[in-house]
């Protein structure tokens, strides 16, 4: 079938809600194509809270917030960005709650705020309450709220269609192509503008917080069409997944006063970051986690994690605050975390990079700023970059809806002045044959051990430290992969909600976007942020303070160009805390 | 150890019949059942459908009847299913195939109960306040993730399936019982019509099924409540 729409947004999370709200708003005609129901997406499983400086618990400002961010992503952030996003968060959160989100409320009524990993007060001299929340909920809410404006306005969404494709002619971005679950049928969609708002890549890993449906579907399509990915070696371990699943227990937990322990009860994070300790960013704590475990001081009979230690806090404000949080523990671990401490490891949770876009939410295809006509990204999905080498906890969130917001403006003020292009259904070809290839193959590897094998080596080489010899050699375990994934197979040749098709598409998406983190990993000979290099442990601004854009190239092979970083009020200094 | 996994299996497209189907799956006592159904899937049979996307119970995927109870597939654990573990569709709505059904259905009861704060006022430029008090009075209903195990589990439902259902009472509930709402009346029409919460019996199986612990029946009280008072 063949539908038509001023602006097509790919995805219903956060970021992909609010393009789609704000787009309306302008006027335009706007549907949402999403793989999930929009409020299965992920953006629900977010949990500590959104940062804007509120200033309702202390004293905050905008610029407090900028330093912590662009220091937080150690010096890679685009200060553009940052201004604007700390400037604009403040009325996004705002404007969230006139929408009727339930935020947490203090005696006074006013929204509360938490402490939160990397945000302080006076550029940096102590943490600061910033983290405004809905429990431990927040995307929840977020997600649950953003879904009900747009029943309100009366968004056209499909559900459970599974974009495929991207039509990109002349450097013009014309509209889609999509298959849908429950009939096994492709159909094209024409628009004049789309917006890119597809989440994550968190399943390229075996040890994730993410979930089985983030496998970077658009990334990896935009890729092979010869769009860079920017910064893809910048992908964020959160310190505290439940140890050995990977599910997320919320930094949050720290900011109510949380504590991480070693094998003999030390609080470590003392040593390593003295200022503020158990809330220092992510990377750090992250490395610091491992750093213990292979001193030695683990925990448990492998000593392979350490604990994340609450049982001094008032059991009231676990039940309350971290309820959510609380039950994962009580339910995966059989631990309860107001009596015992919980086990804890870090996890794959949350790509800095991703397909290169102005602060209009414009993808751009080299470091010169060349603007795709037509073509947007937003939220986790995008690279602004705002989160530079390292996104501070609780400012996804706040990407979502300010750079959702703008995206969606700009996408829909675009298309009022654009046209349709004219295709015919011939733009359904690739994916039909994509998909039929895989429906015909014949005594090839299974899905399930073909993406369990990539996850593996992800994880053993590819994941918090970084080292030349293991990334060269998962360089080739991906050219074994791409070679066996053109005879993958399938058992279910069915065409309804044939899920198996589904994942075989997909794994077929992480092996790109795998391809591309592991050869910017590869390439960038420097330790910034969320990238680790063992043979290069110092950070290098004169060498390396810029953004890395890869672009794919026949035989497997792939090129590198570099934007620069935007620099302004905060120059890069040494990053301790 | 070994698990006997049977599950109720359906492809209208091949079999016009429902049957079951048993698998024999290597387990752990922590294993949720959706690792069960993914160890299946990918291992034995990949024909088997089912959705599931976070994993950790917040999406609202994958409810489904286990052991004859309305639960989430990666809440409900093998050490407290036994070693015989049945797995059926949710009840009341059409399957589409093996343990997917057609959720239409239940969005569109959704959606009748207008799930959106209602109030016209211009709001002032920073936030609206609300006391804790007030924003505690609604807080279990904010916790639902539309997973429609309590519609599901709904007997009333079963017999009519036109009934909007616990899970869209909830939604109201959530709304007419903060502070910044001023819907109650617009709600009204979908809450009174004859597929409306009247038909609830306070049968408690919705209370029982929810994943999030939301105490559905009562609010369903709250909510008949609120409409004879009309105190808003
Ligand atoms: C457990 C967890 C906790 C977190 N907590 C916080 C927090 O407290 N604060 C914070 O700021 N950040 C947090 N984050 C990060 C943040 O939640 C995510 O980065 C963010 O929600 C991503 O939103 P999104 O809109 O970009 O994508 P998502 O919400 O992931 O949505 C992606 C959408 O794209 C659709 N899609 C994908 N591929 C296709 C395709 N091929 N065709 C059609 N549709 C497609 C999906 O259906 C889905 O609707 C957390 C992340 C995790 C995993
Ligand atoms: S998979 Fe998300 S609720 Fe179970």
């Amino acid at each position: 079938m063949a539908h038509e729409h001023d602006v097509i947004v790919v995805g219903a999370g956060g970021s992909g809600l609010t393009s789609a709200l704000y787009a309306a708003n302008q006027g335009v005609n706007v549907a949402v194509v999403s793989k999930l129901y929009p409020t299965r997406s992920h953006t629900g499983a977010a949990q500590g809270g959104i940062g804007a400086a509120l200033g309702n618990v202390e004293e905050d400002h905008w610029e407090w917030h900028m330093f912590d961010t662009i220091k937080g992503g150690d010096y890679l952030t685009d200060q553009d960005a940052a201004e604007l996003f700390c400037k604009e968060v403040i009325d996004a959160v705002i404007e969230l709650e006139h929408m009727g989100l339930p935020f947490d409320r203090l005696p006074s009524g006013k929204i509360a705020q938490r402490r939160f990993g990397g945000h302080t007060k006076e550029f940096g001299k102590a943490a600061v309450h910033r983290a405004a929340h809905a429990a431990d909920r927040t995307g929840h809410m977020i997600l649950q709220t953003l879904y009900q404006q747009c029943v309100k306005e009366g968004i056209t969404f499909y559900n459970e269609y599974h974009v495929t494709d991207l039509i990109l002619e002349g450097g013009v971005a014309q509209g889609l192509v999509a298959y849908e679950l429950a009939s096994g049928e492709l159909h094209t969609f024409k628009a004049k503008a789309i917006v890119v708002a597809s989440g994550g890549y968190g399943r390229a890993w075996k040890t994730t917080s993410n979930a089985y449906t983030l496998t970077g579907d658009m990334q990896a399509i935009l890729y092979r069409k010869g769009i860079p990915l920017e910064d893809m070696e910048f992908y964020q371990f959160h310190p505290t997944g439940l140890f050995p699943l990977g599910i997320l227990l919320t930094e949050g937990a720290r900011g109510e006063g949380g504590i991480l322990r070693n094998g003999s009860g030390e609080r470590f994070m003392e040593r390593y970051a003295p200022t503020i300790k158990d809330l220092a960013p992510r990377d750090m704590v992250a490395r610091a986690m491992y750093m213990e475990v292979r001193e030695g001081k683990g925990v448990g009979p492998r000593k392979d994690y350490v604990l994340l230690d609450l049982t001094h806090l008032p059991p009231e404000t676990i039940h309350n605050k971290l309820p959510d949080i609380a039950e994962f523990a009580q339910i995966y671990l059989g631990v309860d975390p107001t009596k015992q401490p919980v086990p804890v490891m870090p996890t794959a949770h949350y790509a800095m990079g991703g397909i290169p876009t102005t602060v209009n939410g414009e993808v751009v295809t080299d470091g010169n700023n060349t603007v795709v006509k037509g073509l947007y990204a937003a939220g986790e999905v995008a690279c602004v970059s705002l989160h530079g080498a390292n996104r501070l906890g609780t400012n996804s969130l706040g990407d979502l809806v300010v750079f959702g917001r703008r995206a969606g403006v700009a996408a829909a003020k675009f298309a009022k002045d654009a046209e349709f292009y004219d295709f015919t259904s011939e733009v359904l070809g690739p994916s039909r044959e994509r998909i039929e290839k895989i429906l015909n193959a014949q005594g090839g590897p299974s899905v399930a051990d073909m993406r369990a094998e990539l996850q593996q080596t992800m994880q053993d080489r590819a994941s918090v430290f970084r080292v030349e010899s293991l990334l060269q050699e998962q360089t080739e375990v991906l050219k074994e992969l791409f070679d066996k994934y053109e005879k993958v197979v399938v058992q279910d040749r069915g065409t309804k909600y044939n899920t198996e098709l589904v994942e075989a598409i997909e794994l077929g998406y992480l092996l790109e976007v795998s391809e591309a983190t592991v050869h910017s990993c590869l390439n960038r000979r420097e330790s910034r942020g969320a990238h680790a290099r063992e043979d290069y442990p110092e950070r290098n601004d004169k060498e390396w303070l810029k953004h890395t854009l890869v672009y794919k190239c026949p035989n497997r092979a792939v090129k590198f160009a570099y934007k620069e970083v935007v620099l302004g009020k905060f120059e890069p200094k040494a990053r301790t805390y | 150890m070994q698990v006997t996994l049977k599950v109720m299996r359906h492809d209208p497209a091949k079999n016009a019949k429902p049957g079951w189907q048993t698998y024999s799956v290597e387990a752990e006592p922590m294993d949720r059942v959706l690792d069960l159904l993914h160890k299946v899937k990918w291992y034995q049979d990949s024909s088997l459908a089912f959705r599931r996307s976070c994993g950790h119970g917040i999406c609202g995927s994958d409810a489904m009847v286990i052991n004859g109870v309305n639960q989430l597939a990666c809440k409900a654990l093998v050490k407290n299913l036994g070693m015989l573990i049945q797995v059926e569709p949710l009840h009341g709505l059409p399957v589409e195939k093996d343990l997917i059904v057609n959720m239409e259905g239940f969005f569109a009861a959704y959606r009748s109960v207008k799930p959106y704060l209602i109030n016209e006022e211009q709001p002032p430029e920073r936030e609206r306040l609300q006391s804790p008090e007030d924003r505690a009075v609604f807080d279990t209903s904010t916790k639902c993730i539309l997973c429609a195990a309590c519609t599901t589990s709904c007997p009333v439902f079963w017999v009519n399936g036109s009934y909007i259902g616990p899970a869209a009472i909830v939604q109201a509930h959530r709304f007419i019982f903060d502070s910044r709402d001023k819907g109650l009346r617009e709600r009204m029409q979908a809450l009174n019509a004859s597929t409306g919460l009247w038909r609830c019996r306070t049968a408690y199986n919705c209370t029982e099924a929810c994943p999030r612990g939301i105490p559905v029946t009562k609010a369903i009280e709250e909510v008949k409540r609120a409409m004879i008072y009309d105190r808003f």
